[in-house]
């Protein structure tokens, strides 16, 4: 390892990162001021609503995109200094996907490889084990315009694995996928991470950055809003979550249970109401008599563990379900 | 050396592309022929008229289809960047440490060497009605082509990236395209023009690689303008080359 490198072990480190866009609305600041450190053989996921500035952050570290501000070292190499040793440390697959359609996968693959320096024959041989440990002999001599969903995907990620980077950028790998494809994703994310490369992946799911990665960040607004692994991110959310549907009164509700000493911290979309409580088992029977008491009338009422919607909800004050604007 | 190698390589898959409908290379050159079968005849009886350029009807008319052909063949292959931008094809290979550079001229290679070979097709075509050329004159009117392709298809590939959609390409591109092809006088020589328009012309480069193609297809290799029309679109298309090559190094934004 080159000396620069032993300094500092993170896969990557961002510093201040940021992309200000201009459009024909004005500035749009895409990333304002992005730290972060994402660690050799991790998983790191992106997690955020449309918009959030995660394709822009991932186009600007695989030097698709020069940095408006800030520094990163990718995989050892300075972003802005050693572009050209990065991209040969890296593999991206961009959200949109990356094969051509009218032409076969087994074409493309072995291309990519030759772009990557190799010879024809070690391009052949390891285009082939890609098709393969990616189970795509099938349909490898056909076009990519006739590949089902899942089988377009998984070539778009082989393309960037042709050349076995340290580290892999996956833009939504599961975006578009029916469940059966994305679970299939999920263990190939998994198989990569025990393998030993790096994945840095964004993703709209909940579910996917909760099963999926080891560590995560939520990203809103071009900015990082909590940092860390699912549990502690999900531990940060002291308690349990209730949720109450009212019938025309959540306003009142929350104006009542908000009080509540026992209520760490309450939410309100229409008349669902969202309760942070220490503990679910005391604080139903009060919210119950609380609420009789007054008069309101309660339709349905669950308790939960906190999911990571309720850390976005928790630090955002919006769900990321309905965060999509 | 990169740049060579990058650009073969490019060039060989571009190639490969192509050549899986191959029936496009033919469709591309119909509407040339379809000029030579149903428009040229028309010209036998012109061709009599005093001011009309010696050396036979077909010997006028064919150097400037094969002029047209260049320049309209290349102005469209813009088309298939803009559904390469859109499904991350071209942020894919900019990712490799494949040269930026190659990107561009092994496409545009591509997009020479289909160019040639439906011009080879059309003069094939068009011994039959009467048109002569020696082997020296073909080699440096396919030179010509190929600067005029060149040029051209270097072009649409920077405005397919200034713009990104097909809905606002095709009318630009073609709309931009003609005047430029009829101030040439491709169609029909210029000497037949009113002075006014043979004004315009002059400021015309692609005029020049009409003279060019038609001093050639008349045997006057030496005549000085063919090196005018030559070196006039050997540094235009150096210079729409520079600045594509520049669109894919910068495709950011
Ligand atoms: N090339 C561009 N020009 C102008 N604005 C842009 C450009 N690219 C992105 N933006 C804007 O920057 C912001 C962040 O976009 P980005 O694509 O990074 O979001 P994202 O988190 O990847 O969203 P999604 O989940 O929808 O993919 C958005 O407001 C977007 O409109
Ligand atoms: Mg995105």
């Amino acid at each position: 390892m080159a000396p620069a490198e032993a300094a500092s072990a993170a896969m990557i480190e961002t510093r201040g990162l940021r992309k200000v866009f201009t459009s024909r609305k004005g500035p749009v600041e895409a990333v304002a001021g992005v730290d972060l450190r994402v660690e050799e053989h991790e998983v790191f996921g992106f997690l955020g609503p449309n918009g959030a500035g995660k394709t822009t952050t991932l186009r600007m570290l695989a030097t698709l995109l020069p940095p408006g501000g800030g520094e990163a070292t990718v995989a050892g190499a300075d972003l802005r200094r050693q572009p050209a040793l990065v991209r040969t440390r890296i593999g991206y697959v961009s959200q949109a996907g990356g094969a051509d359609s009218e032409i076969s996968g087994r074409s493309e693959l072995e291309f990519q490889g030759r772009l990557y320096g190799m010879g024809r024959a070690e391009a052949a041989r390891r285009a082939a084990e890609t098709l393969e440990v990616l189970e795509l002999t099938e349909c490898a001599d056909r076009v990519v315009r006739t590949y089902s969903g899942g089988q377009k995907r998984r070539l778009d990620i082989g393309l960037g694995l042709m050349h076995r980077p340290r580290l892999l950028f996956l833009d939504e790998p599961t975006t578009g996928l029916d469940p059966q494809s994305r679970a299939r994703m999920w263990d190939e994310v998994r198989r990569l991470r025990d393998a030993g490369t790096t994945v840095f992946l964004t993703t709209h799911y909940l579910e996917e950055a909760d099963a999926l990665c080891d560590r995560l960040a939520i990203i809103d607004h071009g900015r990082i809003v909590a940092l860390g692994t699912p549990d502690e991110l999900k531990r940060r959310v002291a308690g349990d979550v209730v949720t109450l549907g009212l019938a025309g009164a959540g306003e009142q509700a929350l104006a009542l249970l908000g009080a509540q000493d026992f209520v760490r911290e309450a939410g309100r979309e229409g008349d669902v109401l969202r309760l942070y409580v220490d503990r679910a088992e005391t604080a139903m029977p009060a919210i119950l008599r609380l609420l009789d008491g007054a008069g309101l009338a309660l339709e349905t009422m669950a308790m939960s563990r906190p999911s990571l919607d309720d850390v976005f909800l928790h630090q955002t004050g919006r769900s990321l379900r309905e965060a999509a604007s | 050396m990169k740049l060579l190698r990058d650009s073969w390589l490019v060039y060989q898959r571009y190639l490969g592309i192509l050549l899986r409908n191959p029936a496009w290379v033919i469709i591309g050159v119909t509407q040339p022929v379809l000029y030579l079968l149903l428009f040229a005849p028309l010209l036998k009886s012109i061709a009599r008229m005093p001011g009309f350029p010696p050396g036979g009807a077909y010997n006028v008319f064919v150097p400037g289809l094969l002029i047209q052909l260049g320049l309209f063949g290349a102005a469209g292959v813009g088309f298939s960047l803009i559904s390469e931008l859109r499904f991350g094809v071209i942020e894919r290979l900019r990712v490799t440490p494949v040269s930026r550079a190659a990107l561009l001229i092994g496409r545009a290679m591509r997009d020479v060497m289909n160019l040639l070979i439906q011009s080879l097709i059309l003069v094939l075509l068009a011994l039959p009605f009467g048109l002569s050329i020696h082997v020296g004159g073909l080699l440096l009117v396919l030179a010509l082509i190929a600067l005029i392709g060149l040029m051209m298809a270097s072009i649409s590939y920077a405005l397919a990236f200034a713009l990104r959609s097909e809905d606002s390409f095709a009318p630009l591109i073609f709309t931009a395209t003609l005047p430029i092809l009829l101030l040439s006088g491709v169609l029909l020589p210029l000497s037949l023009a009113p002075g006014w328009l043979r004004d315009v012309a002059r400021a015309n480069p692609l005029s020049y690689a009409v003279n060019a193609g038609r001093a050639i297809f008349n045997d006057h290799l030496g005549d000085p303008s063919v090196l005018h029309g030559i070196g006039i679109m050997a540094v235009l298309a150096a210079i729409a080359v520079a600045v594509a090559a520049r669109s894919f190094n910068r495709a950011a934004s």
